[in-house]
């Protein structure tokens, strides 16, 4: 059933009995040629392309509760590719460049908003980063622009520049970056892949991964076996104990990433605004709600929630940075459980288990990876290799050295 | 709010204490693989369950303490020096 | 200013005191004690607000936290509060309160005209349009939907009120001071347990008003004796953390019109409990029927409230709508007070309270239901039909249609707590089960009803959280059964909300549940159900039947979406506290800090530090004359730079030397008393950590410094290796970053300065020669020497006790006088550093090996080292890695920039990055330092240096990173 603005029409007109689901609910058959563990945006995504990009049609997206509801629908929504490391700004300008077209792509609307992202900087050394950082990404052909004081002002009025403690020296601007509908995500490429023929089945957890003679032959579920010689896991927040499963250890830690939103207001912040300073960042959601977070609660954990101290600096560096919001009010708060790597980059690609593939280690970049990720994570599934733009996130870069450490904070996931 | 019993400062708030990971991970001596070092600095205890972890209370007594927490329920089970090794639940 | 609702006598308000507010510009009259919403009723005000969907016309729908509908922009101006709940606004004289989400005027709202698309407005239709063509989404679909989302506005300025931040601890936290919670607080205040209050409400046991006054008023009385129990009134819990610790909201100053001096607005408490009894009470739910969004339409026990507790009567004529007994009481109020009765509609067959009703002369119609409401922008009536009856319906006048589903336990903060939850077949609802902490669910929050009741299970959990006892008495009430027959929807022609504030109709659920959303945070997400700013607390569990319904399964398979904080939602100022503008992260300042005030210095942010960055001067036109005559002091003359910020730790021990030896890349050993020696630190990955001197005073006393940005974390890094790695090694540390200030004095006239002034030390270049440390006085303070430089001239470095920074800081000036001593700030070290092709935090960004800066001959040649091992993986050795070097433009006026990419001519891929450039003085024009791949070999070549963002692109010279002085002879002199 094809969506568009007459569908909705048409049907409303027969009081909208005419809807069929958006994806089926089959019974999980005995084999695949691929498995997906995990229906999250990425797993999704990836058994989307992998059906769209390589035909491979018989792959189940196996998930333990319902789909989209871990860290695809807990997220902040922020889109772009403004990555400093060419190894980065690659692999997330495909993303990007999936996100533009994905309305027409999955005939579903996630709403991807190109409303700009602005990292401010406040000191001659973060803003000498954020140059180079910029400099890097035009070079690769990527957006970016070096914003002053008062082109700041102009475009977000509500940033108090002048603050007492980090005065705003000026900004680095991707004007591609923006926001994405999460749930819409996960349940657009739901859609497209169950469309292409790929079997998506809700409430079956993975309880065991078969390996034989170093390579994989299926899964244990809490619905029966499943037999598959090719396997992804897409579990993000999990990758280590489903890895495990397959007795593979990956240098991944788990840790909590909070999340807010405000009452619903009128439209008051256009842009994605970053306050690196002091570990804030917002946008608007198209209902209305302020959406912003900040940094880890530090210390692992698999519970979705977090804890106050984190929420005071959140909401402090909020009102540092932008002062009128202080009579504005939260309505919510939630957690995301945040595959924290080792060098702050994903993994996406082979494992030492024949035939057994990830894409984890998502750190705080998993939303705005998803297309991308699902991607180059069906392009390895498929070819047994990785493609180009996901070469460098091998597993085993932690043993040869060849880090992505994009920021400098070494191997403390915690501090990533 | 995770409250630590420090066994030199008392009951403290989570934010006297710097977190610094698994602290069953044991730094391999002079002499020792690449393969050893990878797996001190890269291979870490992540489990959904008990984990024993070091907690830097530098807003106190500055010790790095031992610390024995679930990382569903997040309590705090048991407290100890860095030399000690506390028990650990079973589940 | 009359008020016609308004009862003749009754209620918790000040009749001897009228109040004149307004609402929406017009004048209205009301009482202390009164809302903003019981005033309104008072007034006869019905319409309050427009939906946010379709902006139909609301009423106010209930009387506290739970009110969907009734939300104003409070206050103009700077304070003007987007969203407030009208049934929790205090009335204060000259409030003023404005609709919201309405054009041009709440009667005639434009948006309204949606109601007429409203079937193509259904669940998700956003999801499935809007596509084509592609680039319309920002321009055109984006910008009107999000015009017309949102409720109110904010004030878009900076906010005039302070707010206060407050940490407590105590023995019982009791959330809620309704019976249940008062109880629980009076036992346990009486066993001597330090007791917390909380209630979110103004006033303490409203719910006993009009029922039980004589117990309110001597239990409040005998709580306000107990020295050991703490009341907060205003005081909304908004959630609750591990370990028993809650986040709490009190309004001090909300109720006025703004804070008196020196008084907060809002206090936000961090609660530490050993044990907490919640006792929060119970949200009225509604039933989903055709059009049960009408103004005058309400929840049953409001409309009671506002008879028995504001004096007001909410309607004329008053229908009620219910399937539980209890609901009758709260007409029953409403019948004492002189409101018309319009009759019960109850699809129960019969119950005892249909009889009391009957015999109070009320109409009952049994077994029967509200099948629509009428009335355009206030209610008219509402039709009736007797259950399983098709088209045989009555029209029944009313102007206040009562509406009672059951009762939810406000069992939020419980299940925060992970105390799960339990399905009570007779509320038709959920409650709390066995807590996994030490917590206590009391009275109409633990499914208990009736005042009694609930007074007993109140005081039952007092004892149990206080671990004592002591007898109370109970107060007296009309026994209420709240046992319902479950009715969530009354299907028929027109919208049933289970949202009401979002416009969420049950229609709208089946159609998730259709399309597949069946999940309960599917549908949640899919139609937006429950995610107001009433989160759902009266409507949540009606959406949820619905949904179960659909999927043909009991309410308690379907469950409830996670209950997050906030319970309620919570003032972003309050949380952020005092810690803003200024205050955000603290200020950092040296003991020489006044001095440079003083001297007028241009001040710039280097971490938490406030360092001057150069020191203006009449003879300057820009601030890079400044820097360029500072550094040419220091080049020529001498200049004195204040570096007390550099991190300095002590390390004292037996074992000193072995700890550092392994701390860092190269030997301290061997390094002789009196020495000091350059050291470098990696972390554990083989990336280099940090760097600077390190000075052996003694056998077994070093003195490390560290830079500005890493004393923290290397101070960390030790302890981590020395308590958790090698706690057999004898070693202590002390951070005495703060103890000492230093003063680096450079220039080939610095010892000629300070051998005016330090006494008791020789420093004459063979005594004292280069990395030569020694104890000495200047001016009788007590002081030590270092010969080290980091400019690349003969230097000292002189530290001293914080408290005699300034007399040793000015001696120095005044012997450097006749050589024309400057004071130099960050600006011109950094200029000199660049010139001498030192390091720092741009090059060592985290991401850098010793031998991508050079460094590799740092390496000891034999024994561990942190990082050793890990450096020496193949990704870390290659040597084509970026390295370090020197750039000089190919047209020396040309200015480069850091962060500049380096390209070979005419390419634009990035074969490196400029770290750092500045003005020089002892070259012509701009020098730089960049990273390079291969970039040894490419010294002497020329490249581009490319800023795509400042359209520069500059011709550069490739040269070695050591622009002056390589040999390293200038300090040794």
């Amino acid at each position: 059933m094809r969506y568009s603005g007459l569908r909705l029409f048409a049907e409303a007109l027969r009081g909208n009995t005419g809807w069929k689901p958006a994806w089926r609910d089959p019974p999980p058959k005995r084999s695949y040629d691929v498995i997906i563990i995990g229906g999250g945006g990425h797993g999704l995504a990836t058994a989307y392309y992998l059906a769209k990009e390589h035909g491979i049609t018989n792959v189940a997206v196996l998930e333990k509760g319902p789909i989209g509801l871990g860290n695809t629908g807990r997220n902040t929504t922020i889109v772009r590719s403004n990555y400093m490391l060419p190894q980065n700004h690659f692999f997330y300008e495909k993303a990007l460049s999936l996100w533009e077209g994905l309305e027409q792509d999955l005939n579903y609307n996630a709403m991807v908003s190109q409303r700009g992202v602005i990292n401010l900087f406040h000191a001659e050394g973060t803003r000498n980063a954020a140059v180079r950082r910029g400099n890097a990404m035009r070079l690769d052909g990527i957006d970016a622009d070096l914003l002053d004081k008062e082109q700041v002002r102009a475009l977000c009025p509500l940033i108090d520049v002048d603050n007492g403690r980090f005065p705003v020296l000026g900004g680095l601007m991707q004007r591609r970056g923006g926001t994405a509908r999460h749930d819409a995500v996960a349940w657009g490429f739901a859609r497209a892949a169950d469309q292409r023929g790929v079997d998506i089945i809700q409430h079956c957890e993975v309880t065991g991964i078969d390996v034989e003679g170093g390579r994989v032959t299926g899964v244990q579920t809490t619905r029966g076996p499943i037999k598959a010689n090719k396997i992804g896991l897409a579990v993000a927040g999990n990758t280590s104990r489903l890895a495990q499963m397959a007795g593979i250890d990956v240098p991944i830690e788990s840790h909590v990433l909070q999340a807010f939103v405000s009452e619903g207001v009128k439209p008051l912040v256009d842009q994605v605004i970053t306050f690196g300073a002091g570990h804030f960042y917002i946008s608007q959601s198209d209902k209305g709600g302020l959406v912003f977070g900040g940094g880890l609660d530090g210390w692992n954990t698999y519970a979705q929630r977090g804890n106050l101290p984190v929420v005071d600096h959140v909401w402090s560096a909020g009102i540092a940075m932008m002062p009128s919001l202080s009579r504005l009010r939260g309505l919510r708060q939630w957690g995301g459980v945040m595959d924290m790597s080792f060098d702050g980059s994903p993994i996406i690609g082979k494992t030492p288990i024949d035939g057994l593939y990830m894409t984890a280690g998502w750190c705080y970049g998993g939303f705005k990876a998803t297309p991308g990720s699902g991607w180059c994570h069906a392009w390895t599934i498929a070819n047994d290799a990785p493609h180009k733009l996901n070469e460098a996130y091998r597993l085993d870069r932690f043993r040869t050295g060849h880090l992505l450490d994009e920021r400098g904070n070494g191997p403390y996931p915690w501090m990533q | 709010m995770i409250r630590i019993d420090c066994p030199w400062c008392g009951v403290r708030d989570e934010v006297e204490f710097t977190y610094r990971g698994d602290a069953t991970v044991v730094r391999p001596g002079e002499g020792a693989s690449e393969e050893a070092f990878h797996d001190f600095v890269y291979k870490r205890a992540n489990p959904r369950g008990w984990h024993v972890e070091w907690w830097y209370h530098g807003a106190g007594c500055r010790q790095f303490l031992k610390v024995v927490r679930h990382t569903m329920t997040h309590e705090v089970r048991a407290v100890a020096r860095a030399t000690e090794m506390p028990e650990v639940p079973a589940e | 200013m009359t008020q016609p609702f308004r009862t003749r006598a009754g209620g918790q308000i000040d009749r001897t005191v009228t109040l004149s507010f307004r609402f929406d510009g017009k004048v209205y009259a009301g009482h202390p004690g009164d809302t903003l919403a019981s005033a309104l009723l008072a007034n006869g005000v019905r319409l309050v607000g427009r939906s946010f969907k379709l902006h139909r016309p609301r009423g106010i729908y209930a009387a506290g936290a739970e009110e969907p509908n009734a939300l104003a922009e409070l206050r103009t101006g700077a304070r003007r509060e987007p969203n407030t709940r009208m049934t929790q606004i205090e009335l204060y004289a000259g409030l003023e309160a404005a609709s919201q989400n309405r054009w041009p005027s709440l009667r005639w709202d434009l948006l309204s005209l949606n109601g007429l698309i409203a079937p193509v407005l259904s669940s998700g239709f956003y999801y499935k349009t809007f596509m084509w063509p592609a680039s319309f989404w920002e321009k055109v679909y984006e910008p009107l939907i999000r015009r017309s989302s949102g409720l109110g506005r904010a004030a878009g300025l900076a906010d005039p009120d302070r707010y206060d931040t407050v940490n407590a601890h105590c023995d019982v936290l009791v959330i809620g001071a309704g019976v249940a919670g008062l109880a629980a607080a009076l036992v346990a205040g009486a066993t001597g347990a330090r007791v917390m209050l909380c209630e979110q409400d103004f006033l303490l046991g409203a719910g006993l008003v009009g029922q039980d006054d004589g117990w309110r008023e001597a239990t409040l009385a005998a709580l306000a004796a107990m020295a050991n129990v703490t009341l907060l009134p205003r005081t909304n819990v908004f959630g609750a953390y591990d370990a028993n610790v809650v986040g709490a909201v009190e309004r001090v100053a909300d109720h006025l019109p703004e804070p008196p001096p020196h008084t907060p607005r809002q206090r936000y408490w961090t609660i530490r409990a050993g044990t907490i009894v919640h006792a929060t009470g119970a949200h009225e739910r509604f039933i989903a029927f055709p059009d049960n969004d009408r103004p005058g339409v309400m929840l049953a026990g409001a409309a009671a409230t506002y008879v028995a507790r504001y004096g007001v009567k909410p309607g004329n004529r008053a229908l009620l709508f219910a399937n539980n007994d209890a609901a009758y009481l709260s007409l029953f109020t409403l019948h004492d007070a002189g409101v018309v009765m319009a009759g019960i509609v109850d699809p129960r067959a019969e119950s005892p309270a249909q009889a009391a009703a009957r015999a109070r002369g009320i109409t009952v119609w049994s077994a029967s239901q509200v099948i629509g409401t009428s009335g355009a922008l206030a209610l008219t009536g509402a039709r009736i039909a007797r259950v399983g009856s098709a088209g045989t319906d009555t029209l029944v006048a009313a102007d206040l249609l009562l509406v009672s589903g059951g009762i939810n336990p406000a069992v939020q903060l419980a299940s925060q707590s992970r105390t799960p939850l339990d399905w009570s077949e007779p509320l038709a609802t959920w409650v709390p089960g066995v807590p996994v902490l030490a917590q206590f669910s009391a009275g109409a929050a633990n499914g208990v009803s009736g005042l009694r009741e609930a007074a007993a299970d109140g005081a039952r959990s007092g004892a149990a959280a206080s671990g004592g006892d002591a007898a109370i008495a109970l107060p007296e009430d009309v026994p209420a059964d709240a046992t319902v027959l479950p009715l969530w929807e009354v299907k028929g022609r027109g919208k049933a909300f289970v949202d009401i504030q979002d416009d969420v109709t049950a229609n709208d659920i089946r159609l998730a549940a259709r399309e597949g959303y069946k999940h309960i945070e599917h549908a949640k997400r899919y139609t937006t159900h429950t995610m107001g700013t009433d989160q759902g607390k009266s409507g949540g569990l009606v959406g949820a039947a619905v949904l179960a319904e659909a999927r043909g399964e009991t309410v308690q398979n379907v469950g409830m979406p996670t209950f997050r904080p906030f319970t309620s939602p919570v003032t972003w100022g309050a949380i952020a506290g005092a810690n803003i503008g200024k205050h955000f992260a603290p200020t950092r300042l040296s003991p020489l800090h006044d001095w440079h005030v003083k001297r007028a210095a241009v001040f710039m942010d280097a971490g938490q530090w406030l360092r001057p960055a150069y020191y203006p001067a009449p003879v300057d036109s820009d601030g890079w004359d400044s820097v360029l005559r500072e550094a040419r002091a220091a080049r020529r003359g001498v200049a004195v730079c204040d570096v007390s910020t550099l991190g300095k730790i002590d390390v004292q021990g037996r074992d000193a030397a072995r700890f550092l030896d392994r701390l860092y890349t190269n030997t301290f050993s061997n390094l002789a008393i009196g020495r000091a020696r350059y050291g470098l630190m990696l972390r554990e990955d083989g990336i280099v950590f940090d760097d600077g001197t390190t000075s052996r005073l003694a056998q077994d006393h070093f003195f490390v410094t560290t830079t500005t940005a890493n004393a923290g974390p290397v101070m960390q890094h030790m302890e981590f290796y020395l308590q958790t790695v090698w706690p057999e090694l004898d070693v202590t540390l002390a951070s005495v970053t703060d103890q000492w200030a230093a003063m680096s004095i450079a220039g080939p006239k610095s010892r000629a300065t300070i051998s005016k002034i330090v006494d008791g030390l020789d420093l004459s270049n063979e005594a004292f020669p280069f990395m030569a440390v020694a104890d000495a006085t200047v001016r009788g303070c007590a002081v030590r020497v270092f010969r080290i430089s980091f400019s690349g001239e003969m230097a000292y470095e002189i530290a001293t006790p914080a408290g005699h920074a300034e007399t040793v800081w000015r001696a120095v000036l005044e012997a450097g006088e006749e050589f024309g001593i400057e004071p130099y700030g960050v600006e011109a070290l950094g200029l000199l550093r660049i010139e001498k092709g030192h390091v720092t935090g741009a090059e060592l960004n985290g991401q850098t090996t010793a031998a991508d800066v050079g460094l590799e001959k740092m390496f000891k040649k034999r024994g561990d080292f942190v990082g050793r091992v890990l450096a020496q993986r193949p990704g870390l050795t290659d040597a084509a890695r970026p390295r370090l070097v020197g750039l000089r433009p190919v047209t020396r006026g040309e200015q480069m920039r850091a962060g500049m990419h380096l390209v070979e001519t005419g390419s634009s891929h990035s074969l490196g990055w400029i770290t750092a450039v500045t003005r020089a003085v002892e070259l012509d024009g701009w020098i730089g330092l960049a990273m390079l791949e291969n970039g040894a070999s490419r010294i002497g070549s020329r490249m581009q240096a490319a800023s795509p963002l400042h359209g520069a692109l500059v011709d550069v010279e490739i040269v070695s990173p050591h622009f002056v002085d390589p040999e390293n002879a200038r300090v040794r002199v």
